[in-house]
């Protein structure tokens, strides 16, 4: 895997300072800790050992992390750390130079986007990408459509699953709709929508999809502190009713308050993992995003 | 962005007057409107309209059957372009292997007369399985092609068969296919579908065109119109909400080769013979030109599309200013019709309202004001 590296003075210094779950990265495979008490049965995802190049660039370096059912995750890390990397690796849009990514224990490397997504996968894009000339609803339909098996034949003669599978998605998406808090639009083409708007309709329409694990790219960029508040709410809500939910986000404020668990990459390599109170007082954490004075080495 | 029409309900003009009309109003006007195109043969004699309408010289109800078929291309194709965003140069080719396969299986030239000899509408099934066939096997490999790969492709598919036709001695080249014999059906003991009145067969080409459009608006509001609409779009996207992008874009070019399927084995059925001479390439880029200049993605675009790529041409026959024969000048003139609409309607003339918004977001993206 990644080449043995000898150990710099300041990560020594992180070590010293490493909340007490997380053991030393010494750096290759056999050093990987079990990194906590997970029960197996707990694990939705694993990302093993996932290490992603591009050409000469190496895009993650060695990354592992899990989550685990229910919970709310939070992927962060500076510019360019390789989160959004890491994030279309598990949705399939990238397949991993090495290692593995597990989901409820089957394996996902190389399957289709689409299958990935009716096993139970869902997305929204860091910048929207919603299909503008479409209705809100019909947006919504089209992930509803994911788990639909009206065939050709029985949309051309209208067969009885045709018309059942319709109404059905049509109200489930009404629901999703009126959920993420956008019903008034329903019948509005998406561009016409307002920013905020167009990131809530896309969190529908991934829900839409029935997943188990909803993966948000950065939901709050370009959001005022009230729409953050919202979002909040929203993600909480969605937690609630049984998804796992994984948050990419820059606003270190937007993760703290919302994650129960955090993963930190930098140059594509993972430097901590923890809850958000121990991630904040990470040392490795705090000079990623901040800098290291240069006295401090 | 807000400033466009915020919704569709909203829209002016004779559309938005008839999305407002009840429901039984429409359903009269629809009426009307196929009882009136069922009557289209007796347009000459109709006093004062009818001499504008028909081309003096030209048989009119043999130009009501070509523009027939015309407008069942301009269907397919529009499912293919319109709908699904494929671009296909090539679609005559379709049109060529209903036809054939009609043939092949029907007509006395054929090598495989001695074991099939069929009827025309024994044929009529296994050609149009034949299409569907041909669609899928040019679909499978090409259709991870985008775009301009893709035309490029279709676009030599299209050659291919032209060429096998001319040059194969199964398919006879230039000499054709002669006595395909006509759809079956009799009235009063003569023939309903004869040799010199054309009649039957556009009414024939008008029934088939009614069971493509209800078919085709069937499929397009449902999860394969959504579908075909998400991959136009984003097809990204679309793959990562669940579409199938692979299979959807592979139906659609099979239900367009249907429907080219359809044209080409109406008109064999109709004109009896056929050869190679028939399926140059021009054909295609005619029916593309006609649904775009129409309205693609829109059926009411792509049907007008179809009858004026038929019917302007024909029209223009007899007709001088002064010493010049305008006939002579039909495709100058037909060239300057359409670079006229694509100048004033780039949307076309019955254009979907999404493909015209598709095309004015494209156009602020290029010259951003």
């Amino acid at each position: 895997m990644s080449e043995p590296h000898q150990e710099t003075p300041e990560e020594l210094d992180r070590e010293n300072a490493r909340p007490v779950d997380r053991p030393a990265p010494t750096g290759g495979r056999t050093a990987e800790p079990p990194a906590e008490t997970v029960r197996d049965e707990d694990v939705l995802l694993e990302v093993d050992h996932v290490t992603l190049r591009f050409g000469g660039v190496v895009a993650l370096n060695d990354v592992s992390f899990s989550l685990r059912k229910g919970e709310i995750f939070g992927l962060i890390g500076p510019n360019g750390a390789g989160k959004t990397t890491c994030f279309n690796a598990m949705t399939g849009v990238y397949r991993p130079t090495e290692g593995g990514i597990r989901f409820q224990g089957e394996s996902i490397v190389g399957k289709k986007k689409h299958e990935i997504t009716r096993g139970g996968i869902a997305r929204t894009f860091q910048n929207v990408r919603l299909f503008p000339e479409m209705t809100a609803l019909e947006n919504v339909m089209v992930g509803a459509d994911a788990h639909h098996k009206t065939s050709v034949i029985s949309a051309l003669f209208r067969l009885p699953r045709f018309w059942r599978e319709e109404r059905s998605g049509r109200a489930r998406s009404l629901e999703l709709l009126r959920f993420v808090g956008i019903a008034h639009r329903a019948g509005d083409v998406s561009r016409n929508l307002s920013y905020g708007e167009q990131r809530r309709l896309e969190i529908a329409r991934a829900l839409a999809t029935n997943p188990t694990l909803l993966c948000l790219d950065e939901p709050a960029a370009g959001f005022n502190p009230a729409e953050k508040v919202e979002l909040l709410q929203l993600i909480r809500k969605i937690r609630d009713t049984g998804v796992t939910v994984l948050l990419i986000e820059h606003d270190m404020r937007l993760v703290m308050g919302v994650t129960d668990r955090i993963v930190v990459l930098e140059f594509g390599k993972k430097i901590a993992e923890g809850t958000p109170a121990q991630v904040r007082d990470n040392p490795a954490v705090i000079a990623a995003y901040l800098g290291v004075p240069t006295d401090a080495a | 962005m807000s400033e466009t029409a915020s919704s569709f309900r909203e829209n002016g003009g004779v559309r938005g007057w008839l999305g407002r009309q009840p429901i039984w109003v429409r359903w009269l006007l629809i009426l009307a409107g196929t009882v009136a195109a069922f009557l289209l043969p007796y347009a000459e004699h109709v006093p004062l309209i009818g001499p504008q309408i028909v081309t003096e010289g030209v048989d009119w109800s043999s130009a009501l059957f070509e523009i027939s078929y015309y407008v069942l291309l301009a269907l397919g194709l529009n499912v293919v372009v319109g709908y699904a965003g494929l671009l296909d140069l090539g679609y005559v080719g379709f049109f060529a292997v209903g036809a054939y396969g009609t043939a092949l299986l029907t007509s006395p030239d054929s090598i495989l007369y001695e074991d099939t000899g069929w009827k025309w509408l024994m044929a009529v099934p296994v050609a149009l399985a034949l299409t569907m066939v041909a669609g899928v096997l040019l679909g499978w490999p090409t259709l991870r092609l985008r775009g301009d790969y893709l035309a490029i492709v279709t676009l030599g598919f299209a050659e291919i068969i032209r060429i096998v036709a001319t040059s194969t001695t199964t398919l006879r080249g230039d000499r054709g296919f002669a006595s395909i014999p006509h759809p079956p059906g009799s009235w009063g003991g003569e023939p309903i579908f004869g040799v010199t009145d054309a009649i039957p067969y556009f009414w024939l080409g008008l029934v088939i065109i009614i069971l493509v459009i209800l078919g085709v608006r069937n499929l397009d509001r449902s999860r394969v119109g959504r579908s075909w609409l998400a991959i136009r779009e984003d097809e990204e996207a679309a793959e990562v909400m669940g579409v199938r992008t692979f299979k959807y874009k592979l139906w659609a070019f099979a239900i367009g080769a249907f429907i080219g399927g359809l044209g080409g084995v109406l008109f064999a059925g109709e004109q009896s013979f056929i050869n190679s001479q028939t399926f140059v390439l021009q054909f295609s880029i005619l029916v593309l030109a006609g649904v775009v200049m129409g309205g693609s993605g829109n059926m009411a675009g792509a049907i007008l599309g179809g009858v004026l790529i038929s019917y302007i041409p024909n029209r223009l026959r007899g007709l001088s200013v002064g010493d010049t024969d305008l006939y002579e000048y039909r495709f100058a003139l037909f060239g300057l019709a359409i670079i006229v609409i694509m100048v004033l309607r780039p949307q076309g003339l019955i254009p979907s309202r999404r493909r015209a918004m598709e095309l004015k977001d494209r156009e602020k993206e290029v010259a951003p004001q």
